[in-house]
């Protein structure tokens, strides 16, 4: 029986009424034609903002690290703290593309591709921070495992920082296969629409080829379906690792057990809040409402609201174990983390992570699309300023108290920060124009099922009592009566 | 590489294809393949495929991830220079769970993908004959490899009959080769 069913509980995915060829229509045709003036000013202050990123990072490598505001108490400033922020907003990607495919939430559907992009794009803008922290760039190979002239001497497989660097490269490559996997059916879409010739050969090429033959697509959603089990736990790792450079230290303030689910909370929250600022600006300015509704982004807002909460009770946690504890060093780092110097980091965390997102708890409020769009960015204010709190709150006062240190950065800095901005956004900008930005065959595997007017269209089966319906369907009546799209 | 006719049959709903589907299997005509622009769910069953055994291909590159990481790492610290950290054993088993979870990860991933486009015979520069330039768009294709001991209208009559919205004959490669997708092939024309 090809009697395709969801309860009407559930919103449509997709509003309006779609075709399978509407849905190509609607999601290629910003490809085809030519971007809007928006588009060219948002991708060039973009390259602009990259190359002042490179200048930025090039006056530090020629300079030495010393042009930075890190100084001997104060080894982990803004680069750190950005590192792990990019970081963290990498994680909603895969939590929506692996995650919620296991958990069969047919909402991702609309979102994955875009968020995966996110993705790879934040976890390319993390990537730089390290490796420029290591201040002799040029040696930053030293960390892979090579047969060398130096013993061979290896790096130190039981270092936290060295589980990164194998942590977040795996978390690339797997990201890019998992998000190059599902593109390359649509890319396909695109080259047997494309009326010129260039377009007809490029994506050609990124289509690999592509045809749908039937056995392709049955080890396609084998690969989709492997590749997300193995992203599920490879995304808890990734920030779970990232927690190890802090939680394995001696520092009072890193040296808790609690790190790793509260990072991955914290990662998903600012994550989320990421995926909301792009796809709201995506959505309109692409046209694209219809599969990107106002039911996504409520659902992403209870997300943001869950893992909110979750990072709220894991700060009073730190909070009430630092008294609990009786450690004097843990209690004085927590002092001075709310009343310090550095007090108003703290409470700017506190404010945008733990209160505002409380609203969110108000339907009417999840489903308002401004306050969202303010929200989103409020948010990811706050996760920037939790890691700052983390880092800088817990090393600027040492156990030596003549150490003691005020750190604010310099502009290379700030510059470098802005710089991952503009690499982030040149990217993000790359991929709205030349790539679907909706997952095409996805959103046409949910269309029969989660279509508005395809929903609409079983009226009469939702009205039915379940006698007269199974008499139905054994009739044949339900089966031999297709549903005809206009 | 070997060039064939077939018969071709588009659907534009996969209710109707299914029928359509069974109706081919029971004919005893050869079919070709069917091409479809998502992944239709019961389709594979519908054409008698076999499950794929990609998942078990990705199991074992998964096992070879996790020996490679503890066998290299085992191998540095034990034999080839042994380091002392923090008073722990030279083999400290819990710090080399999280490099060889992610060499699991690692290898498995890859080794999937790539395994997935040698079985699929896909990569950059690999060209295949399109039937229809709509069935990744909105149709699903229906393509019989004709022979001598049918002829070429009572396939297309039969195919006709599946309700089908569109039916014609095609001479085209059935492998893949190299080419460019912006250039037409000859024989494609037919």
């Amino acid at each position: 029986m090809h009697l395709k069913y969801e309860s009407f509980v559930r919103e449509p995915l997709v509003d309006g009424d779609k075709t399978y060829r509407q849905v190509t229509e609607d999601i290629v045709s910003p490809i085809e034609r030519k971007p809007g003036r928006m588009w060219y000013v948002g991708f060039f202050f973009s390259v602009a903002l990259l190359l002042f990123g490179v200048f930025s990072v090039f006056w530090e490598v020629y300079y030495g690290i010393g042009v930075w505001g890190i100084n001997r108490t104060v080894g982990w400033g803004w680069d750190i703290t950005n590192f792990v922020w990019w970081v963290g907003i990498g994680h909603a990607g895969t939590l929506i593309s692996a995650i919620l495919l296991l958990f069969r939430q047919g909402w991702r559907t609309g979102v994955n591709r875009a968020a995966e992009a996110m993705t790879i794009f934040a976890v390319m803008c993390a990537g730089q921070f390290p490796i420029f922290h290591m201040g002799r760039v040029w040696d930053g190979f030293f960390v892979l495992p090579y047969p060398n002239s130096r013993g061979p001497l290896w790096p130190n497989f039981n270092s936290a920082l060295l589980w990164d660097v194998f942590a977040i490269s795996t978390y690339f490559t797997v990201s890019l296969l998992f998000w190059y996997s599902g593109l390359v059916p649509d890319f396909a879409t695109v080259r047997d629409r494309a009326k010129t010739k260039l377009r007809k050969m490029l994506y050609g090429m990124a289509s690999f080829g592509w045809t749908g033959s039937a056995k392709n697509w049955q080890r396609h959603e084998a690969l989709s379906l492997v590749l997300a089990g193995l992203s599920t736990p490879l995304v808890l790792s990734v920030h779970t690792i990232v927690s190890f450079d802090f939680a394995t230290s001696v520092i009072p303030g890193w040296h808790t057990t609690i790190f790793p689910p509260y990072f991955v909370a914290g990662a998903i929250f600012s994550g989320f809040a990421m995926v909301q600022t792009l796809l709201i600006l995506c959505r309109r300015i692409l046209g694209l409402e219809e599969y990107i509704t106002i039911g996504h982004i409520e659902a992403m807002n209870k997300v943001i609201v869950l893992t909110g909460s979750i990072v709220g009770v894991a700060y009073l946690t730190e909070l009430f174990m630092a008294w609990y504890s009786q450690v004097v060093y843990e209690q004085a780092a927590f002092q001075w983390r709310i009343a310090g110097p550095y007090w108003w980091s703290y409470w700017a965390m506190m404010t945008c992570n733990v209160v505002s997102p409380q609203l969110f708890w108000f339907k009417k409020l999840r489903r308002n699309i401004p306050f969202t769009f303010i929200m989103s960015i409020v948010v990811n204010i706050g996760m920037w300023f939790e890691r700052f709190v983390i880092i800088v709150t817990s090393l600027y006062r040492d156990y030596l108290p003549g150490s003691w240190t005020y750190y604010s950065p310099t502009w290379p800095e700030i510059g470098f920060y802005l710089g991952t901005f503009g690499l982030f956004f040149t990217c993000f900008f790359l991929f709205a124009k030349y790539f679907p930005v909706i997952a095409i065959a996805e959103i046409k595997f949910v269309l029969k099922t989660s279509g508005q007017a395809q929903k609409a269209r079983m009226n009469k089966y939702e009205n039915l009592t379940s006698e007269d319906f199974l008499h139905e369907a054994h009739h044949d009546h339900v089966v031999s009566e297709p549903l005809h799209l206009p | 590489m070997a060039i064939k006719k077939f018969a071709v049959a588009c659907f534009d709903d996969e209710e109707v294809l299914f029928p359509a589907v069974k109706k081919v299997r029971d004919s005893g005509y050869k079919l070709h393949d069917v091409y479809t622009p998502f992944p239709v769910h019961g389709l594979d069953h519908a054409l008698g495929l076999k499950e794929t055994d990609l998942h078990v291909a990705g199991f074992i590159y998964g096992i070879t991830g996790t020996a490679t990481a503890l066998g290299f790492m085992g191998w540095i610290f034990t034999a080839d220079w042994p380091m002392v950290f923090g008073g722990k054993p030279h083999f400290s088993l819990p710090a080399f769970i999280p490099i060889t979870f992610e060499l699991t990860v690692l290898f498995a991933a890859v080794g999937m993908v790539l395994t997935f486009c040698y079985l699929n015979q896909i990569m950059p520069g690999v060209k295949k004959h399109v039937f229809h330039p709509r069935q990744t768009d909105d149709l699903f294709v229906v393509a019989i490899e004709l022979n001598d001991q049918v002829t070429e209208q009572e396939v297309v009559d039969f195919l006709k009959s599946t309700g089908s919205i569109e039916t014609n004959v095609q001479v085209a490669e059935s492998e893949w080769w190299y080419g460019r997708w912006d250039k037409e092939e000859a024989y494609q024309q037919a």
